[in-house]
């Protein structure tokens, strides 16, 4: 309350209309930008400047105390070359495609069983949605136990009783890539259920009852019917996944920290590293500044391809 | 197994009663791997026998809460406390600002809108864990009015402001605002209105289902924050009940009932939140990928 009253105040002066128009259309008028400021004032300074800033420090050795050294674009020479952050960069391309793709097919999945207006499909969605609402770590913090490696793990011992494990899970660099993204799946496909509902109910009921007529079986309606019908609501789910795959830190962090052995460093963990355990803030800035680059780069490259998918 | 006259012949008579069974336990499975682990994370909360490491419970055999009241001495109670203060000031804050911008975004014309429009979705290209580096090092540079000579680096500021500009709520609150019919406000300026009457008359009291959505989102979107609060709060009195959850998992030597009860204690408000707020949620859904 006590910010738009400032507006008020502050709109007086300069905002304050001819009077005619006052009296042809009655009240106080305010300029658009004031009831913008306070908006735009948050975003640039938490938004803007911190991209600019990052963007400027990468052209240094960030030295605390000693002043900052510009050193061109040797930050930028060394990202390019370094090993372990091709590794990083190569484990979350991995991450996000394999996340992306295994949510969309679960989420599709789970669309077609609990889509529906029934009261029991109703609460079934609600329940299988929960994991989405619930906070990464304690997503973490639970999978973390569940996947605790050897036959005392508690799905290890469900495994056991199928005769299978015990498995590592999270403790193997051979398996604690695969056993992020399946609890990054879980996590995100009830999501992606959603909009994939939403999308199933914009669907024509007409066309399932012209083509049942025709004597389509439920085969040929989801190839002709239901996939074409979702294909612009499946670039959504796509393009919400990729973001959601390029900015993964939190279960990384919290679950393995990148490793073992450095087996699902990300390039967020990395940069985190870099600029936090290792004080190369220089660096963490021209890696953050790289991944930023191809975050909008491929934003703009599926919103291109969303464009023409709509348009067809 | 009778030709059923289909255009291939693939459907095959199957009896409802069979169809029905497979519905049911595909239901099942579904809800066994979708649900039973955050039941166990419920029942290991609140089980009275220690179970051994890394197992679970599935029922509280001696149903106790002293797990809680354990974890509530490793610093859950001052985390919940942190996370409620940080999540009620940015959320209010949040929505405050996103209403202003987006009355002037979809009811006022003026020169600049479309830039301030695009620059507002640009954001969405910039997630705040790849910008969250050289944020810390922004948050760095701001002096903390409340503490004379420090920043806003380890304070509840630094928790808080960063959050404040968020593009979604400004777009799911124009998109909304948009479809308010002109005639409404034309009246009211007839009558004497002015901007501000207006907007607290007219626009938010029909915004309503709009604001749910931005609650319900900025909810979930605050209460999530992990890397902010991991690079902001130095001291542990403004540790987040994030960082305090993650603290307790890597002293091995607590029980797993105080990490989960500590878990229950972060898990449970977003939940409540969530079965709350449900209705508002699909508006917001498909907003995070907007045009």
């Amino acid at each position: 309350m006590d910010r738009t009253l400032t507006l008020v105040q502050d709109a007086r002066p300069d905002a304050a209309p001819p009077q005619q128009v006052v009296r042809r259309r009655g009240g106080i008028r305010i300029s658009p930008w004031l009831f913008l400021a306070p908006a735009l004032l948050a975003i640039g300074v938490f938004k803007f400047w911190p991209t600019v800033w990052g963007g400027y420090l990468s052209f240094f050795n960030v030295r605390p105390y000693l002043g900052n050294l510009w050193i061109g674009t040797a930050n930028f020479t060394r990202a390019l070359a370094d090993p372990e952050l091709r590794t990083a960069v190569l484990h979350t391309g991995i991450d996000t495609v394999a996340t992306v793709c295994l949510s969309m097919f679960v989420g599709f999945f789970l669309a077609l069983l609990l889509e529906g207006p029934a009261r029991h499909l109703r609460f079934l969605r609600t329940a299988v949605f929960l994991p989405v609402v619930t906070a990464m770590v304690v997503v973490a913090e639970l999978w973390g136990t569940l996947l605790f490696p050897g036959q005392y793990g508690s799905v290890n011992g469900l495994l056991g009783d199928f005769g299978l494990g015990p498995f590592p899970f999270l403790s193997s660099p051979n398996s604690a890539l695969a056993s992020v993204i399946a609890i990054q799946v879980w996590k995100s496909a009830p999501y992606d259920m959603l909009i994939f509902v939403a999308g199933l109910a914009g669907i024509d009921r007409q066309l399932y009852e012209a083509s049942a007529i025709d004597g389509a079986n439920a085969w040929q309606r989801l190839r002709n019917i239901t996939l074409p019908g979702l294909r612009p609501i499946t670039t959504i789910v796509l393009t919400l996944g990729v973001i959601r795959g390029l900015r993964v830190f939190t279960e990384i962090y919290v679950l393995t920290n990148g490793g073992p052995a450095g087996s699902t460093e990300t390039t967020i963990t990395y940069a985190y590293n870099a600029g936090v355990q290792n004080n190369d803030i220089g660096y963490a800035s021209s890696i953050a500044t790289l991944l930023l680059v191809v975050t909008i780069i491929i934003t703009l490259l599926l919103r291109w391809w969303r464009g023409r998918v709509e348009a067809r | 197994m009778s030709y059923s006259g289909t255009a291939l012949g693939l459907r095959m008579p199957r009896s409802v009663v069979s169809r029905r069974a497979v519905r049911i336990l595909l239901y099942a499975l579904v809800v066994f791997v979708f649900v039973m682990p955050l039941w166990t994370l419920i029942a290991t909360a609140f089980d009275g026998v220690q179970v051994q490491l890394g197992q679970v419970a599935l029922w509280p055999t001696k149903p106790t809460i002293d797990n809680l009241t354990q974890a509530w001495g490793f610093g859950v109670g001052r985390g919940l406390l942190n996370s409620v203060i940080v999540v009620v000031v940015a959320l209010t804050l949040q929505i405050t600002v996103s209403t202003l911008a987006a009355y002037a975004l979809a009811r006022k014309r003026f020169r600049g809108a479309s830039i301030v429009m695009v620059l507002i979705m640009a954001t969405l290209m910039m997630p705040e864990e790849i910008i969250a580096i050289p944020t810390y090092l922004v948050l760095g540079k701001i002096a903390n009015p409340f503490s004379p000579g420090g920043t806003l680096i380890n304070s509840y500021g630094g928790l808080i402001l960063p959050l404040v500009g968020w593009a979604l709520p400004i777009y799911v609150l124009t998109a909304f605002m948009k479809t308010i019919p002109v005639e409404l406000e034309e009246a009211a300026r007839i009558d004497g209105a002015g901007d501000l009457a207006i907007f607290f008359r007219i626009i938010l009291p029909l915004c309503w289902p709009a604001l749910g959505t931005c609650a319900v989102f900025g909810f979930l979107m605050i209460w999530d924050q992990y890397l902010l609060p991991l690079l902001v709060a130095q001291s542990p009195d403004l540790y987040t009940l994030n960082l305090v959850v993650t603290g307790l998992q890597s002293s091995q030597d607590l029980s797993e009932g105080i990490r989960m009860a500590a878990a229950l204690v972060l898990m449970v408000p977003s939940i409540a939140v969530y079965l709350l707020l449900q209705r508002f949620f699909t508006r917001g859904l498909l907003a995070g990928a907007l045009k």
